[in-house]
């Protein structure tokens, strides 16, 4: 990995002035060996909003989420040139700690993948190699804490016990959210969360992810077009690798810019 | 790129296609109507007075429509704006419908009296609103920017002309009040023909919302 920038880090105000901004990409290109997938892409990412990225398959945006917290490292052969700054650090300054930024920016995954253990130790299994719990109340307290944040600890505060595994799909995903949300990350990354869930499930994750903004910054890929609209303020349309357009959602669902966003978007192609 | 034709296209453009048989319908009523007064055809003014069911139908019919496709297909952009704007033309053209049944029975009660005036300006307001509904749908099929801007334009000439023929018909009441009733009836069927065109005119603005996402209305 090598970072190709010398920009000064800034906290730069929202437009509206309501928000800063939490993640700074400049002209990222991002590489698998040979194969380029993504180029030259800068964008704002504002500190409790929710920015949705949306693209047909293969555009570039998981790769571009995963790019945001170095998930892409563990990839031989991945390359990125280009900076990724929240709060002001360069991630992939040679100094940077890769475990820091992990547990700055969490992510929760497509296919729900709890550990096979108990629910709760699921939550505090972070918490311990973080060792971010120092009493074994304090571990109860944070675990309960995410599970709330998580809106799913009325479901399991009576079987905390019991193996994550046997929890619906809707609900492990909430607890993976919990499990992220457990280090008290200030950047929540979300790689099509909603997508293996049946509609009451996914409608669960999308208040939630509503709620979360408040006190995180969010940022959601998704193959779903009515939940980019419903769930975030920002979407941003990726193509052949390429950040094509964007802007506040309302705009880019009723009046994109750029032509072959409005095509995406009104499923002409994808 | 690959471009999908899908149904919901087909749609959209069966959607375009009830929504010109029902202006076609809306024009062809006000014209009818208009003519009536003109010739004191008291016959063709109760076609237009009992006809006015087919275009009540196609306005729940196409209400129907956009509703199925908002919900069904959850359009976006370009296209939720054309159902949106399908919406309100569909209310528009509804509205000219029963003006045409007003201008008819305003008509009828005129054709009682021997006639005020030579009729010049109202069949001149008539043609005016005609050529602007016309002009507004022309423009909703075609996605025409200027067209839909001319619409706007020509609603100025329709304004002048109903204070004309209000002044005009002022003058007769003055000079023969014998005159008032039908005259009353003539000025009513100029407002009811100034507010065609004020209906074509708000065709014309949802054209340029569908078109362009700008909202010029009230400006």
């Amino acid at each position: 990995m090598e970072s190709a920038s010398a920009t000064p880090s800034s906290i730069l105000a929202h437009p509206d002035g309501a928000a800063s901004v939490a993640i700074e990409v400049e002209s990222v290109s991002f590489f698998y060996g040979q194969k380029q997938a993504l180029t030259d892409i800068s964008i704002d990412i504002h500190a409790n909003r929710v920015t949705a990225f949306i693209g047909p398959s293969g555009c570039g945006k998981s790769t571009f989420l995963r790019a945001l917290n170095r998930m892409n490292d563990v990839i031989p052969g991945a390359r990125l040139t280009g900076s990724v700054r929240i709060g002001g650090e360069d991630v992939y300054a040679p100094t940077a700690d890769v475990v820091a930024v992990r547990r700055r920016v969490g992510m929760v995954f497509q296919k729900s993948n709890p550990f096979p253990k108990t629910i709760f130790e699921n939550v505090a299994y972070g918490l311990r190699v973080n060792g971010l719990a120092g009493t074994r109340g304090e571990l109860a307290n944070r675990v309960e804490e995410s599970l709330q944040a998580a809106a799913i600890w009325d479901e399991v505060k009576d079987r905390l016990h019991t193996s994550a595994l046997g929890l619906s799909g809707g609900q492990q995903q909430r607890l993976c959210i919990a499990r992220a949300l457990a280090t008290r990350p200030a950047i929540l990354l979300m790689d099509e969360p909603a997508s293996a869930l049946d509609p009451i499930a996914t409608q669960r994750i999308e208040e939630l992810v509503y709620q979360l903004k408040n006190d995180y910054t969010i940022v959601i890929v998704t193959h779903n077009m009515q939940q980019a609209a419903r769930v975030s303020d920002t979407t941003a349309f990726f193509w052949l690798g390429r950040l094509l357009e964007c802007g506040p959602t309302e705009r880019i669902f009723t009046d994109p810019a750029e032509k072959l966003t409005e095509d995406y978007v009104t499923g002409r192609f994808g | 790129m690959e471009t999908h034709v899908r149904h919901f296209q087909d749609e959209l453009d069966e959607l375009k296609r009830r929504l010109l048989k029902m202006g076609g319908l809306a024009e062809e009523r006000l014209q009818l109507a208009v003519k009536a007064i003109v010739d004191r055809d008291l016959a063709a003014m109760d076609v237009v007075l009992s006809g006015d069911s087919d275009i009540n139908k196609l306005h729940v019919e196409i209400d129907d429509r956009c509703v199925k496709l908002l919900a069904l297909h959850q359009p976006m952009a370009v296209d939720l704006r054309s159902i949106v704007a399908a919406v309100k033309i569909n209310s528009d053209l509804e509205r000219v419908g029963d003006l045409a049944v007003n201008i008819a029975e305003a008509g009828q009660r005129y054709l009682q009296h021997a006639p005020v005036k030579e009729l010049i300006d109202i069949p001149r307001m008539a043609t005016i609103a005609q050529t602007m509904l016309r002009d507004a749908l022309d423009a909703f099929v075609r996605r025409d920017l200027d067209l839909a801007h001319s619409v706007l334009t020509a609603d100025d000439r329709l304004d002048e002309l109903k204070s004309q023929v209000f002044r005009d018909l002022l003058a007769h009441m003055l000079n023969d009040p014998s005159t008032i009733e039908a005259a009353l009836d003539l000025i009513l069927v100029s407002r009811h023909l100034e507010r065609v065109g004020d209906h074509a005119t708000n065709v014309a603005e949802d054209v340029i919302f569908m078109v362009s996402a700008k909202d010029v209305r009230h400006q």
